[in-house]
This record gives C-alpha cells, sequence and structure tokens, in this order.
C-alpha cells in the first residue's frame, strides 16, 4: 500500500506505492484511485494514478494539504472495487507504410519480424495508466525478447494510432504527437473519441487489451 | 432578428475561447486548461458583469482582429494589452480594464500585450460555442472545446447572443504588477540534483524560451546537474511543476501540460505566482526562491483576497 505522502506543490499530494513496476503495484495505485473517487472528500480536483504513484490535485479555496492527507489517510477502503477491468480487443495493421520501426527492431532484437509479430499478438496486455495526450494508454508486459530502447532522436510527429514498443511497454498514440517509441503497426479504432462527452476513452487503467493483425483492406474498410 | 456575430480578419498567434477549464480528467490524459491567467480572467468576466466562468477569447502576444456586425455590444479587454477601435470616421485608443462598446461595422484590433504574454476579451453577451465535458476550453492537443478544439481561424465567424442591452459603465483602476521572482516548493526529487545544482537552482536566472506556450516554459540558463536518475518511470504532473529533462534544463507545466511525465521534478511553482509567471514574456529572466508549504498557503490566501478586493473596486 502507500509508503508515503507528501506535497507536490501547494496543491498536490504526492502518495508514493514504491519504486518497482509490476500490476501488483499497480493494482494497489488503481484500487485507491477508485476508492477516492468515489469518497466525495471535498476539494479534490484530479487525481492521476500512474505505475506506482497517485497524485491528488485539490482547490486551496476548499482545502489543504493537511486536511486532505488527513482525510485520505483515514478513508475506509474497499478492495473488492479492483476487478472491474474489462477486456478490449485492438486491431493492428502491420503494412510496411504503418510499421516506421519494424526493420530497426529486426536488428535490435536479432528477431525476423514475423517471430516480432508472433510474440507480440500472442500476448495480453494490462493497461497501467492512460495519460500523457488524452486517452494514450500505457500498456505491459511484453515479452522479454521484445524489449528495444527508445529511438535515439524522437520523431517531431508520430502518426495518430501507432502502436508502439519500447521496455517492457506497449502504447497507442491516440492522437499525432512527438515520440521515441519503436512504431510496429496502426489500428483502425480512434481510442480517445473527442465527440463523445460522457466516456471518451476506449481504454481505462486496470483494463486488460488483446491486439490483433489486420490485413491492409481490412484496415481501409474499418475507416469508411 | 438580425445575427450578431464577429468575423476574424485576423486571428492572431493563439487564440482561444476559455474558461475555468475541466476537472477531474487527468487521469484520461486530460490536463485542466482553462484561462492561464485565472485573475485577468476573473475580472474580465466582473467587469462584463458576467457569471463568474463564462467564455471569453484569450489571445497571446498579438490578438486578433475581429469585424463587429450586428447590435450594439459592450464589451472589456483584461491584462496590459495595446488595442485600437476602428468606427466610421475615428480610430478610438483602447483602455484596459473597462467597458466599451461595439457597434454595427466597427473594428476591434487586438493588436499586442506589452511587456507580457496573455490579454482577455469579455463580452456583456455570449458566444455561441461547443462545451466539452463541461468546459469551452480549447485544447489544440486533444482537439477538444469550442471552435472544434482549434485556435481563431483567418475569416470564420463567431456568433454571439443573448446580447445585453444595459450598459454599464463598469471600470477598474489597476495596473498589473510584474514580478522577475518565482517562488517554489521543492519537489519529490529535489535530491536527484547535485548540491552545487542545488544552490544554482535558486541563485542563477533563468531565461524564458521562444519554446513557450501554453503546455510549457522551456527556460535556458546554468545546467542542473543530475546525480541520481535522469529518467524516472512516468507519473503525475501537476500545473507549475518544474521538471529537469536529460540535457539538464528546467520545463515548466502550464495549464495544457501533458499528463504525466518521466523527468525528476525539482520542485514546483507556489498557485500564488501562477498567473504572474504565465505573463513573463519569452526572453525575459526570472529567478527561483524556496519557500515552504505553510508559507505558501498563505500567499494564496492573501492573493486570493486580492482578487477579491480587486473586483470589489470595480464601478
Amino acid at each position: 500500500m502507500i509508503k508515503n505522502i507528501s506535497n507536490l506543490g501547494d496543491a498536490a499530494l504526492y502518495c508514493d506505492f514504491g519504486n518497482d513496476v509490476n500490476r501488483e503495484i499497480n493494482l494497489n495505485v488503481i484500487q485507491f484511485f477508485k476508492n477516492i473517487k468515489k469518497s466525495n472528500i471535498p476539494g479534490i480536483t484530479n487525481i492521476t494514478p500512474s505505475y506506482n504513484k497517485l497524485i491528488i490535485s485539490f482547490d486551496l479555496n476548499i482545502t489543504n494539504f493537511d486536511k486532505i492527507k488527513t482525510e485520505v489517510e483515514q478513508l475506509n477502503f474497499k478492495n473488492e472495487i479492483v476487478n472491474e477491468g474489462n477486456l478490449i480487443k485492438i486491431p493492428v495493421c502491420c503494412d510496411n507504410n504503418f510499421a516506421l520501426d519494424i526493420k530497426r527492431l529486426e536488428k535490435l532484437l536479432n528477431l525476423e519480424k514475423e517471430e516480432i509479430y508472433k510474440k507480440f499478438f500472442s500476448k495480453k496486455y494490462y493497461c497501467y495508466m492512460t495519460g500523457f495526450i488524452a486517452g494514450m494508454p500505457f500498456l505491459g508486459d511484453l515479452n522479454d525478447s521484445l524489449y528495444a530502447r527508445r529511438l535515439d532522436t524522437p520523431r517531431v510527429k508520430v502518426p495518430k494510432n501507432s502502436i508502439g514498443l519500447t521496455e517492457q511497454f506497449c502504447n497507442i498514440y491516440t492522437f499525432e504527437s512527438p515520440g521515441g517509441w519503436n512504431i510496429i503497426g496502426k489500428t483502425p479504432l480512434d481510442i480517445f473519441d473527442n465527440k463523445n462527452n460522457t466516456s471518451p476513452n476506449l481504454i481505462n487503467p486496470g483494463d486488460t487489451i488483446s491486439f490483433f493483425q489486420i490485413s491492409k483492406s481490412e484496415f481501409e474498410k474499418k475507416y469508411d | 432578428m438580425t445575427e450578431n456575430y464577429f468575423e476574424v480578419l485576423r486571428p492572431g498567434i493563439n487564440s482561444t475561447f476559455q474558461d475555468n477549464g475541466r476537472k477531474n480528467f487527468y487521469h484520461i490524459g486530460i490536463p485542466f486548461s482553462g484561462a492561464m491567467d485565472n485573475r485577468n480572467f476573473v475580472i474580465a468576466n466582473a467587469i462584463s458583469n458576467n457569471k463568474k466562468n463564462s467564455p471569453v477569447i484569450e489571445f497571446a502576444l498579438q490578438g486578433p482582429k475581429l469585424r463587429y456586425k450586428g447590435d450594439k455590444v459592450y464589451f472589456n479587454v483584461t491584462g496590459d494589452v495595446n488595442f485600437q477601435i476602428l468606427r466610421k470616421n475615428k480610430i478610438e485608443e483602447g483602455v484596459c480594464y473597462q467597458n466599451l462598446v461595439l457597434e454595427n461595422n466597427d473594428c476591434l484590433d487586438l493588436i499586442s500585450t506589452n511587456r507580457s504574454v496573455y490579454g482577455y476579451l469579455s463580452i456583456n453577451a455570449s458566444f455561441k460555442i461547443d462545451f466539452y465535458l463541461d468546459s469551452c476550453s480549447v485544447n489544440t492537443k486533444a482537439e477538444i472545446g469550442a471552435n472544434n478544439g482549434k485556435i481563431l481561424q483567418k475569416n470564420q465567424i463567431i456568433k454571439i447572443e443573448n446580447i445585453t442591452k444595459k450598459y454599464s459603465s463598469n471600470k477598474l483602476d489597476y495596473i498589473v504588477s510584474k514580478i522577475e521572482n518565482i517562488r517554489v516548493i521543492k519537489g519529490p526529487h529535489f535530491d536527484y540534483f547535485s548540491e552545487t545544482a542545488k544552490e544554482l537552482f535558486f541563485k542563477e536566472k533563468f531565461r524564458i524560451t521562444k519554446l513557450t506556450d501554453r503546455m510549457g516554459i522551456r527556460l535556458d540558463g546554468p545546467k542542473i546537474e543530475n546525480i541520481k536518475y535522469t529518467n524516472i518511470k512516468s507519473e503525475g504532473l501537476v500545473k507549475g511543476t518544474i521538471q529537469i529533462t536529460a540535457d539538464g534544463d528546467p520545463i515548466v507545466m502550464l495549464s495544457d501540460h501533458g499528463t504525466i511525465g518521466g523527468y525528476p521534478k525539482i520542485g514546483v511553482v507556489i498557485s500564488a505566482d501562477y498567473d504572474k509567471l504565465v505573463q513573463i514574456p519569452p526572453g525575459s529572466k526570472i529567478k527561483f526562491k524556496e519557500i515552504n508549504l505553510k508559507d505558501a498557503e498563505t500567499i494564496y490566501k492573501l492573493y486570493e483576497m486580492e482578487t477579491r478586493n480587486l473586483i470589489s473596486k470595480i464601478k
């Protein structure tokens, strides 16, 4: 559980769950996140779960660090809220026009393209967190033979809907954005729907993702 | 019924619709956004007799030039802004912090901000715009908010409705104070940096570079040497967080920031200094000053009291 609570500036709580990145610690973070969201502690404006930290922003006009810290510490936690994650299937087209870094990965990992894709598509991934840009999911863990470092020089523009890998993680670029992850394909699905006013996010922390491969013609059909 | 609208003759550099911003969406990657300089936003709406959280047009450095069509409408501009109203037979120099009138075919030229960055245009009426997740605030990265999540475009039309017919001569005598010292609370990774670096951080001046926008400020100055890890496992950020990049340069997160980041946090700008920080233009130098949490909380209370006091002086 929480190892330490400190302040992040004058309007946020920094809850530290340790330094390791694994599913167990992250489930704790997400459980905490869900409990606090339901708690209705006055003045909370934002809660940001990540691999092993939880940041709680608050409105200084309504509350302050000492008050919120006490309220968080005294919260009555319910453990059962945690296993609410959904299984979401994401189609990916690995056409050469989309798989911008597959050649680099073949060299870096010393694996044929087919093997890389076989290993990538055979696993289910857990969503640790979403963010940086709207809706971007941070997923893991990859088969350890797929661990690769970031590009030496990040791209100024990674195309929207690209699937990227780095270290033990993969993600989906929900918007065109700068980035240094190794791109292996593209999905026709909009992961963040900015026309949807209630739940724009397709993937949420705690969800499970399975990717499946589609052809170029299937990709184009789904785009229509 | 006549249609009332602005025609955008020149969009300006970064003109967007903003209100208070949106809460409770950090966890899906959506920052607060909202007016950068909250005090000037609040004052603009108070002079207009609008509700506190009414949408305004925020502009940066160079503002828009707008032609007005329709029934007479009152407006005001806040910030330190050089502007003109081009009427039928004359050019009128604009005065900030007071209600002025626009009549059919008048042009409002928001020429530039003086030694500052952001200015605000509020009207005694409402803009006919879309809201997304309870806010009109434009976030161009996520393409959300009014105007399809975009900055103002040349030749576009901005529709106006609910015009207040009654004139109120609201006015505020206010000169925006400028500061050079930005007060900072130490961050969770303060000890990632060498003793010399920690000292330099609070002793030397940093220049605000041109790589500065609604997302963040990139600073240039002495390199801040990291003696532990130049990258951390990505974690949440808040407005005002100062991260040190792997190259040793500080970057300050502003209202449209990415919600998570992987650089160590050396400190966080206090809430009371945020409005002033965002108004410091590129090329200027700033200095960070260390402060503790209790003092920051007290200073914030005083800052809010001062804002309320200013609003009570509008007449």
